[in-house]
């Protein structure tokens, strides 16, 4: 396997586990359920295609390489609509976005969510 | 472990589902460590797919916060002490896990492993061990699906017309969510095909098919309401074609015993025995994913249907 592949491959995988982290990071610390579900959605969207492409630029071309560029093009598909369809229902159910009023933004239109 | 004390220590019974989720993912994990892929397969797709799907449903129906407990729990950790102690005493006798030269890896296993690709003809030794060369505790899993099944819907039944659920109009907004779903729901049920078909070659089977196509039946129906997936597939087909995955695995069997050989045995059904060994795995397989999958769908009409009880 050529040093080009190997660094690449090592570059993505390092990479999509640094956004794992910081998604979980994010997770926990955020003060709202809003900036939560967008913190853990945004991270691992993008986080599980770069991890899989890691592993993918380390496999020769077989049957297993399509495989795994399907369930790259699956969670692409069906992560951002699973965290938008949690943060409409809430927002449907009841729950307002975590806003604060300070001096600087009084005057200013609220922002829409 | 820390997830199943988590679990255990917790009142509030949502985050107890989602931690049995999490647990059994990583037990699917922990199965994959094993090189046991047929296994975390169906982990996976039944622990940590669908019953977090039914015990979900069948939480609408009762409370979501745990009652304390009235009793004194020490005499019961007593006593599951001194029987874990026992037991863990009993294994430590026992070969390690694994072990090549322990009885269990000595009696049949390398007479499967060997003869396998010979008499049954199919790569995937799981599989022929599943099918065919334990084929009759196969067909007891599959009727321990049916009766469970079964004791659900006698004790709670379907809902005649379907409109006893209420309504929610947080999914009914969702239009992102109904395009995307309108996407895969095809490729989930051609995948659940895949998964059955290919469990020759391949990690798959009956099982972890039956469980993947009603899935694809359930986001329906979540999605889209009660009314078209009842038009999709109507209810009193379920018990239907339980009886008739069943019926199909049965009958493979007595017809192998009215052509003169022992039941279930394949060889009866073709003139060559490697093809019979072949065609009543594909019968076999195919009866045991028609069961597990309209017995998953009906304990899920059984529970959804459900007013609140509370």
């Amino acid at each position: 396997m050529t040093l080009v592949l190997e660094w690449t491959s090592a570059i993505f995988l390092l990479a999509g586990s640094f956004l794992c982290i910081t998604g979980g990071v994010g997770l926990l610390r955020m003060p709202d359920f809003f900036s939560r579900v967008h913190a853990a959605g945004v991270t691992e969207t993008l986080a599980a295609p770069l991890l899989l492409c890691g592993l993918m630029l380390q496999m020769e071309w077989s049957l297993d390489l399509v495989k795994v560029l399907m369930i790259l093009l699956f969670v692409l598909a069906t992560n951002p609509t699973a965290t938008q369809a949690m943060a409409k229902a809430t927002l449907i159910g009841g729950q307002k976005p975590l806003v604060t009023e300070s001096e600087s933004t009084k005057g200013d239109s609220p922002s829409n969510s | 472990m820390l997830i199943a004390i988590a679990a255990i220590r917790m009142r509030d019974l949502f985050g107890v589902v989602i931690l049995f989720g999490v647990y059994s993912l990583l037990t699917a994990v922990l199965f994959m460590d094993l090189d046991a892929v047929d296994v975390a397969f169906t982990e996976a797709a039944v622990g940590a797919g669908v019953t977090t799907v039914l015990l979900l449903s069948s939480l609408r129906l009762t409370r979501r916060w745990e009652a304390p407990p009235r009793h004194n729990p020490f005499f019961s950790l007593l006593v599951v002490g001194v029987t874990g102690a026992a037991l863990v005493y009993a294994t430590l006798d026992a070969p390690l896990l694994g072990d090549p030269s322990a009885p269990v890896h000595k009696h049949v296993a390398p007479h499967y492993l060997q003869e396998a690709a010979g008499e049954v003809g199919m790569p995937n030794i799981v599989t022929a061990v599943l099918a065919s060369y334990r084929g009759y505790d196969t067909f007891g899993e599959t009727l321990v699906v049916f009766t469970a099944g079964l004791a659900v819907l006698l004790l709670l039944g379907f809902s005649e017309n379907g409109k006893s659920r209420i309504e929610t109009s947080a999914i009914h907004d969702q239009v992102a969510l109904k395009v995307v779903v309108k996407l895969l729901i095809p490729l989930i049920l051609l995948y659940a095909l895949y998964v059955q078909f290919h469990g020759d070659f391949g990690a798959g089977g009956g099982f972890q098919a039956g469980v993947i196509f009603a899935t694809g039946f359930i986001l329906y129906d979540m999605v889209f309401g009660v009314e078209n997936a009842r038009a999709v597939m109507a209810v009193a087909w379920l018990p239907r074609l339980a009886a008739l995955g069943v019926l199909i695995y049965g009958g493979v069997g007595v017809y192998s015993m009215l052509s003169g050989k022992p039941f279930l045995d394949y060889s009866a059904l073709s003139a060559d025995p490697v093809q019979g060994q072949h065609l009543g795995v594909l019968l076999v397989e195919l009866g045991v994913g028609i069961t597990v999958f309209s017995i998953v769908l009906s304990i899920f009409y059984a529970l959804s249907g459900r007013r609140r009880q509370s």
